[in-house]
């Protein structure tokens, strides 16, 4: 029960925070609840991990640490059910640090900061709770609490084209949940009917049995294309590129730096864990689709104008670099996959944070229009320049920790077709630093063409503070990555372990083995 | 004659004795003609007691009613008789789930009538007061018939009960041209159905020579008169429920039709026609032929009904219309419960009829009271009203999201309920298909939230006061649309009683 109240109080803090904005009377009591609440949140996350990693030592052999649950709908045997490994940890660790950075990148929001800080609430409790839950539907309840919140963040706050992004967006994460929800119902059916709890489907207890192979191969495509689309996972990718760019700066953050991992960690948890046969037989048409997104969004981001949609493309990229490791199936490669999760969540959101800021003060995100910035705002120009240098993977950044265990991890895959695919998602790396020391050498360097910049100021104080923030997290992760990895690791290894074991390993439908 | 048969039909019972005193009342508070001069009089002394009265005892009653109804002495004190509930002969049954099922009505009926005080205040309305209470607590008196018969003859009579006085309610503007052809397109869609319906019934009875639910199943044999009476029943009650293709009347009778009118329409007997089609299906035609044989019918209704009313939805511009369409997909949803008439598909079917009282009731009562105050009912009307009337756009939207299906509103559980238990008796497609046809009515309910929130208007929808009644209605909506999904009990309550049916 105590662990229950532990981890539910990821959940508990986001409803009081929504309580308190709504009794608020004024922007400072709004500021002040936030405010309150993100650092609690933090300090949550911050106590979990140490928690977290005093019980590790003590328990090995568990999946879940924290463990608990309590019945909700009995008939259906619907539980509400707690509980965190590495993965989860790490993930929730993420979250709080976007929602207390994305709480002062929004501090000058108007109008109506009341409500956007209510929905963004309500969108950082569907995603903790994502994160705190082992039972699936659960999971999936707080995963489109998570989703809805976007439509009127972007639709009323946004810029630019919001209102045909936000219904865009909206209606494709919404397609993806119905083929998630047909996923969970196989899962759930097929292995028995008896339990909606991940651990207990997985290793076939309390009432699981094994789902059918057949079955299997139905319901993982489902699954895995649900949340593949949250992952960007090429042709379903669309809405990401108009939602981050009409997004408001604070949004795009959440949901690129935490939002989009939920596909990932949804793709790994449920598709691949609960159905480890077919995750075995259809991974490859899975990786190859991975494999486009990852170059072709690096493709993309190089042709773009607009600062928000490169920054959006080079998600996709990333983004399919995550779903890439996960379907490499080893041990490196996932640990990977977390890592290129927390290294993509900070530092596109450090980037999301900056155009956001520039955004505030030149009026244009068009890279035709800026330039000469490093000498009209140093303090954001030099962030930028870091921002760039994470995302193109540069040694000592969180980047380069995450690709190189990525890269590492698939080429141990001794098969040409592994041994392809990997070479070809490698070349992103390159593409990635064309289109971003282009980027930095047009709107930073050189003179300043729009003299109505010259008059423009640095960073305020809470903008400087979220940036700072940011990027000690990413040069922080990029320095000592052994902490973070050591525990992500545990989490991966019986997931990846469960999954190699698998009555059914080789492929039989790929052509290409 | 064995007067102690009454007793088991206590529900009916007490419902007749609030129609009588309600009657009663009208007739000796106030005199017929002078009563609109007496309320205006009293209204300028600044004493509207006999007003009040008038609105209030009938909801007061029907509450009394329903809680009396409801409290655990009276399933306790009937629980010996509860199992095999039977009066004069099998004519009426009652089962503990049919109590539930007409305590959720009894509790739609008192937020309608809630809805309704601002309205039956109008200059127009005040001489006819409570014939609207009357006919409501009328036709709602013939959902209980329905609900509870045991026999064919009276499942028609209270069919009929339930259709006549709806027919007066939907008519009930009468001056207003649109209401009166309402009524008219009701009625005779009502009566058409009906006589489908009787037809089917001549058929089964020919067949088996019993109208009996008791005797029925042992004596219809599978053969194409007997699966003719069938299909000729499912399509009447298809128009009771408006299912497509039998739907055709539904958009103008609720586009014309007083909106408090179109609630009650759209939820109470909906509800009550859906769990009707269900019992009487799985007690009579639950042989294994006859049960492929209703999935067959139902796959394709279940279809044509969510995807062609939600392509309809999206193009409408009035907001009746649109609920109506609404109305209809959600229709189509509630009848995923019958497929395979099973105990966890009528567990689903009730709960899902709960949960979408509680947020379309709630959305028409907003729609309601902004057409009271303003007369504006178009979709474009409502761009901006998050501007000037936030709390009646914040409910609007959660009542929105409920039918739409978003958590952690009450509308996700029974959705996902109602899909679980369509999935868990085989039909992996008609779910999928059901999945997709949410994202399209997302969209749709999306372009109303659109128009509250980000739309600007040159003319918005003025700020004002909504009055108690329908501020009641309203928290009544709310709590229902937050907590009967939340609060897991409720399903399981409704669970443990699913299989008293048979």
């Amino acid at each position: 029960m105590d662990n229950i109240l532990f981890l539910s109080s990821f959940v508990f803090v986001p409803l009081l925070m929504l309580l308190g904005l709504w009794l608020a009377r004024n922007i400072n009591q709004v500021r002040g609840v936030m405010v309150a609440g993100s650092v609690a949140l933090l300090a949550l996350a911050v106590y979990l991990v140490f928690a977290f990693l005093d019980a590790r030592a003590a328990d090995p052999l568990s999946e879940m640490l924290f463990t608990g649950a309590v019945t909700w709908f009995e008939p259906l045997h619907i539980k509400y059910a707690v509980g965190v490994d590495g993965i989860s940890v790490a993930m929730l660790l993420l979250s709080a640090i976007i929602v207390f950075t994305g709480t002062f990148a929004s501090w000058q929001l108007k109008p109506l900061t009341k409500e956007y800080f209510l929905w963004f609430t309500l969108l950082s409790m569907g995603v903790f709770g994502f994160f705190i839950t082992v039972d699936m539907f659960t999971m999936f309840m707080f995963y489109e609490i998570a989703l809805i919140p976007m439509y009127l963040l972007i639709g009323v706050w946004g810029s630019g084209r919001k209102e045909y992004s936000a219904m865009k967006l909206t209606l494709m994460l919404m397609g993806g949940s119905a083929f998630l929800m047909c996923g969970i119902f196989g899962i759930f059916y097929g292995a028995g009917g008896q339990t909606m709890n991940i651990i207990d489907i997985a290793n076939h207890t309390g009432g699981a049995h094994a789902i059918d192979f057949a079955q299997q191969c139905i319901w993982f495509p489902m699954a895995f294309v649900g949340f593949g689309v949250l992952g960007a996972l090429f042709p379903f990718h669309t809405w990401s590129p108009d939602g981050h760019a009409s997004a408001p700066t604070a949004v795009s953050m959440l949901h690129a730096g935490v939002l989009m991992k939920l596909g990932g960690y949804g793709c790994f948890r449920i598709a691949m864990y609960l159905l480890p046969d077919a995750a075995n037989e259809l991974g490859w048409i899975f990786l190859i689709l991975t494999g486009i997104s990852v170059v072709y969004g690096a493709f993309s981001a190089c042709v773009q104008t607009d600062l928000k949609y490169i920054n959006a493309y080079s998600s996709v990229s990333h983004c399919g670099l995550v779903l890439f490791a996960i379907l490499m199936l080893n041990n490196t490669a996932c640990t990977g996959a977390v890592l290129q999760m927390l290294s993509h969540g900070l530092m596109t959101a450090l980037f999301f944070a900056l155009i956001g800021m520039i955004y505030g003060r030149t009026h244009t995100r068009d890279i035709r229009e800026l330039s000469g910035l490093m000498k009209i705002m140093p303090f954001l120009a030099v962030c930028y320049v870091i921002a760039g240098l994470a995302n193109l993977g540069l040694p000592g950044l969180s980047g380069f920790i995450a690709e190189m265990t990525i890269f590492v991890g698939s080429f141990e895959n001794a098969e040409t077709f592994y041994r392809v695919l990997t070479i070809a998602a490698c070349s992103s790396i390159v593409i990635t630093a064309v289109y971003i020391l282009r980027l930095v050498g047009k709107i930073l360097y050189g003179t300043c063409e729009n003299e109505h910049h010259l008059a423009l100021t640095d960073a305020t104080w809470d903008e400087r503070f979220s940036v700072i923030c940011l990027i000690l997290a990413v040069a922080g992760l990029g320095m000592a990555p052994l902490w973070v990895s050591d525990m992500i690791t545990t989490g991966v290894a019986p997931v990846v372990e469960h999954i190699q074991n698998a009555s059914h390993v080789v492929s039989q439908s790929n052509p290409f083995l | 004659m064995d007067y102690s048969q009454f007793l088991s039909m206590q529900q009916e019972v007490s419902l007749l004795a609030v129609i009588l005193l309600v009657f009663l009342a009208d007739l000796f508070t106030c005199g017929r003609l002078e009563r609109g001069e007496a309320c205006a009089l009293s209204e300028a002394n600044g004493s509207t007691c006999g007003c009040r009265f008038r609105t209030f005892f009938p909801m007061v009653l029907l509450v009394l009613h329903t809680v009396l109804n409801l409290l655990p002495w009276c399933c306790e004190g009937c629980a010996q008789v509860c199992s095999g509930k039977e009066a004069f002969g099998g004519m009426y049954q009652s089962t503990p789930m049919m109590t539930i099922v007409k305590s959720v009505l009894n509790v739609g009926t008192v937020v309608v009538f809630l809805m309704a005080g601002n309205w039956l205040k109008r200059a127009e309305n005040r001489i006819k007061e409570n014939e609207f209470h009357l006919l409501v607590l009328f036709t709602l008196l013939g959902m209980y018939f329905m609900i509870s018969s045991g026999h064919f003859l009276m499942f028609f009579i209270g069919l009929e009960l339930a259709s006549i006085p709806m027919t007066a309610l939907v008519a009930y503007d009468k001056q207003r041209y649109e209401s009166a052809e309402a009524g008219a397109k009701y009625i005779l869609m009502a009566l058409f159905s009906s006589a489908l319906l009787l037809y089917g019934l001549s058929l089964i009875y020919g067949a088996a020579g019993t109208l009996y639910f008791d005797a029925l199943p042992e004596k219809v044999s599978f053969s194409w008169l007997t699966v003719l009476g069938m299909l000729l029943f499912i399509s009447g009650m298809g128009f009771k429920i408006s299912l497509v293709p039998f739907h055709l009347w539904t958009a103008d009778t609720y586009e014309g039709a007083p909106t408090v009118v179109t609630g009650y329409l759209s939820v109470i007997s909906k509800g009550a026609a859906a769990f009707v089609l269900f019992t009487v299906l799985v007690k009579i035609f639950g042989a294994v032929d006859f049960v492929g044989v209703w999935n067959e019918a139902f796959f394709w209704l279940i279809i044509a009904s969510i995807t062609i009313a939600n392509l309809f939805a999206i193009r409408q511009k009035n907001l009746k219309r649109f609920m109506a369409f609404s109305a209809i997909s959600q229709a189509g949803y509630l009848v995923l419960g019958v497929m395979d008439g099973t105990a966890q598909g009528m567990t689903a079917l009730v709960f899902y009829l709960l949960v979408y009282m509680a947020a379309n009731l709630g959305a028409f009562a907003v729609m309601n009271v902004v057409e009271q105050n303003c007369g504006k009912i178009g979709l474009d009307d409502y761009d901006g009203l998050y501007q000037t009337n936030p709390k009646l756009a914040f409910l609007m939207t959660l009542c929105l999201f409920s039918l739409a299906g978003i958590p952690p509103f009450a509308g996700f559980f029974s959705k996902f309920f109602i899909f679980m238990a369509a999935f868990n008796a085989g039909h992996h497609l008609l779910v999928f298909i059901a999945l997709v046809n949410t994202v399209i009515s997302l969209y749709y309910y999306l372009l109303i939230v659109k128009a509250m929130y980000i739309k600007k208007s040159d003319a918005p929808i003025a700020a004002f006061r909504s009055d108690c009644g329908t501020r009641l209605a309203l928290l009544i909506c709310l709590a229902g649309v937050i907590l009967f999904g939340l609060a897991g009990c409720i399903y399981s309550y409704i669970d443990s009683f699913s299989y008293g049916l048979k």
